[in-house]
């Protein structure tokens, strides 16, 4: 079951229901992979904090122009659709922070001048954080194009019931290389102007793929319809509220994994989860490993001492839907 | 370049999304008072929302070529399949009289390098131009705002953010202004460094937390690598007090000059909710706080930075 968790704006907390859900999963004996997609500014690790055990560079094929044999007849910059090669009077120059890797230039060569040489473009770090697999891609800086780091990624997640897919924020190519493919997808947004317009520019992308997808909204304030309202028109169903709490925020701020540390998140999660077995496809979701997951959310809801913190009534958090209040400022003056 | 010639690009950024970048924005817009503005976040454009923008221009942006095959000239041979390096061809298309399966592009990932339409020995495959979305000219309150939409799920968002840079430039330029007050995307991927390239400075907004730290440090390295100078803006830092020490001290140390703090003002969502910049509609400490930074800056813009990175303070 692949799941991708995305959203048009960025900071709407993709990274905290991505991480929080693989957690919850795990909890409740899924079998678990977290792979964070967001290679440009990848987060995963500062909640997971995992073990890593295998690093493997990304790399992407560039011509090199061996000048010698070199005819300057000017075909490979002819066909370069990326302007990445330039066939000057008395050599032909690559600029490799253009080229996209085709081989195009290599294949019409005539004298066989060019050849490919791997050029690194970002890194794939596999490895574990407890009973989660974990795998994270990381671009390089100064590289721009991070859909080749994406491919790497997703290609190095291991088999489970449940691959998490932290996806890049936006609309653009490297969130679709992350929304591709997958099973089902996760908009998390938050209730904001910002973050609604970018939810409707998110919801066109996942049609275009014709994929099934739900909505969680994070920051949700008590009494906001707007989001309930775009969902209702969209036809898409809101799978989860976070509510807006200064001690999410706060957890979050520490790098806490807000499910295990804040009271009332661990039943929003374990709703999450009951929710996504009934919006899945079926077929990806194999009707053992559905009852084993209701199964141990059911006993774990029945022995809330199981673990910290015991909260009240699952489907209501009171104590978090309060108004947030204003914070006092811890320094009166601003760092000199 | 000439003093008289010389149009300062001040980019705001921040590694992570959803740090306060246009609402910081939108805000030095009212206080510069007389900048262009250019929204470079192309796939969630949101600065328009928060400035009343009055369309006076719209173009079509083409955003490149995307392979087609056409079914029925397709012998289903393979060779473009087996020579696109983007996993862009499937062999699931519809067949037709002489065959039950034909190759089927998916413009989704194609990139449009043409290696296919080049090699099919049938001629059936085409390289059509994709509408890659719209660019706008407005007008603001503040100033002339250029933005765009990148079609969702398209790509080239790099060349949509060079094209909207240049359109600005040429606004300021006729328009005499000598300030342009750029909104960037989020991360360090290509939108980003085709933001950042001959960028006069980045002011980076970020928020006090591990991501905020991690992306911020990212950031960093790339405008280095670029050699434009950077200001630091820790907003919500009353969120967690000891991480914003902890990221203004590793943003010191990284050659980044520390400014203003802003703290956290539920009025800066207010603000966005009416469709406003904060400072407009507030005097709270938030506005207060992007007011001053704001007169900090503000002394740097006048001129390009010198050869070494001035400390972004005002002097005394």
């Amino acid at each position: 079951m692949n799941l991708v968790i995305a959203s048009g704006k960025g900071g709407t907390g993709k990274t905290t229901v991505a991480t929080s859900l693989a957690v919850t999963l795990a909890r409740h004996g899924q079998t678990v992979a977290y792979v964070d997609c967001d290679v440009e500014t990848p987060n995963g690790h500062l909640f997971l904090k995992p073990m890593v055990t295998r690093e493997r560079p990304v790399e992407k094929l560039v011509p090199r122009v061996n000048q010698e044999t070199c005819l300057l007849c000017g075909l490979c910059a002819a066909v370069c659709r990326f302007n990445a090669i330039a066939c000057l009077p008395d050599q032909t120059l690559v600029y490799e922070e253009l080229c996209h890797g085709c081989g195009g230039c290599t294949r019409v060569c005539p004298v066989g001048a060019i050849t490919e040489a791997p050029h690194p473009v970002g890194v794939v770090k596999v490895g574990a954080a407890g009973a989660i697999q974990f795998v994270s891609g990381t671009l390089n800086v100064g590289e721009s194009t991070s859909p080749p780091v994406i491919r790497a990624t997703r290609q190095a997640a291991p088999a489970a019931d449940w691959t998490i897919l932290d996806a890049p924020p936006g609309t653009a190519c490297p969130m679709m290389e992350a929304v591709r493919g997958s099973d089902y997808v996760v908009l998390v947004t938050e209730p904001t102007p910002f973050g609604l317009h970018d939810l409707r520019l998110a919801l066109e992308v996942v049609k275009t793929f014709d994929l099934p997808c739900g909505v969680v909204v994070n920051r949700a304030q008590p009494g906001a319809t707007e989001a309930r309202d775009l969902c209702r028109q969209a036809r898409v169903r809101i799978l989860a509220e976070i509510p807006d709490a200064v001690a999410i925020a706060k957890e979050y701020s520490r790098g806490q994994l807000v499910v295990e540390t804040v009271p009332g998140l661990r039943e929003i999660f374990d709703q999450l989860c009951l929710r996504l077995l009934e919006e899945v496809p079926k077929e990806k979701c194999p009707h053992e490993m559905r009852q084993r997951l209701e199964a141990a959310i059911r006993a774990s809801s029945q022995s809330p001492a199981t673990g910290p913190p015991a909260a009240g009534d699952p489907f209501s958090t009171p104590r978090l839907a309060a108004p947030r209040q204003r914070e006092e400022p811890t320094r009166a003056a601003s760092a000199s | 370049m000439s003093d008289a010639a010389f149009i300062c690009e001040l980019v705001v950024m921040s590694g992570k999304g959803g740090t306060g970048k246009t609402s910081v924005t939108a805000s030095l817009a009212v206080l510069a008072g007389s900048a262009v503005l250019a929204d470079c976040d192309v796939d969630a454009s949101n600065l328009p929302l928060v400035l009343d923008p009055r369309e006076q221009r719209r173009e079509t942006f083409t955003g490149g070529v995307r392979a087609r095959i056409r079914r029925e000239d397709c012998t289903a041979c393979g060779q473009c399949k087996a020579l696109c390096r983007f996993d862009a061809i499937f062999f699931d298309g519809p067949g037709h009289g002489r065959l039950p399966h034909t190759y089927r592009v998916d413009s989704a990932a194609c990139e449009g390098c043409g290696v296919c339409h080049d090699v099919c020995p049938e001629h059936a495959i085409d390289l059509e131009p994709t509408e890659g979305g719209e660019w706008f000219v407005s007008e603001t309150r503040f100033g002339p705002l250029l933005h765009a939409r990148l079609r969702p799920g398209h790509g080239n968002s790099g060349r949509l953010v060079t094209l909207v840079r240049d359109q600005a430039r040429q606004v300021a330029e006729a328009a005499g202004r000598r300030l342009i007050l750029v909104d960037g995307p989020p991360g360090i991927g290509c939108p980003v460094i085709a933001s950042l390239t001959g960028a006069t400075r980045v002011l980076a907004v970020t928020e006090p937390t591990p991501s905020g730290e991690h992306d911020l440090e990212r950031l960093l390295a790339l405008a280095r690598h670029f050699s434009i100078p950077a200001w630091v803006c820790v907003n919500k830092h009353d969120l967690n007090a000891d991480m914003t020490l902890q990221i203004e001290r590793r943003a010191a140390a990284l050659g980044a000059t520390v400014t203003e703090r802003i703290p956290y003002d539920p009025a800066v969502t207010a603000a966005q909710r009416r469709g406003r910049p904060v400072v407009d509609v507030d005097h709270g400490p938030a506005a207060a706080a992007i007011r001053k930074l704001w007169e900090r800056v503000r002394p740097f813009l006048a001129d390009p930075p010198g050869p070494q990175l001035d400390t972004g303070r005002p002097a005394g």
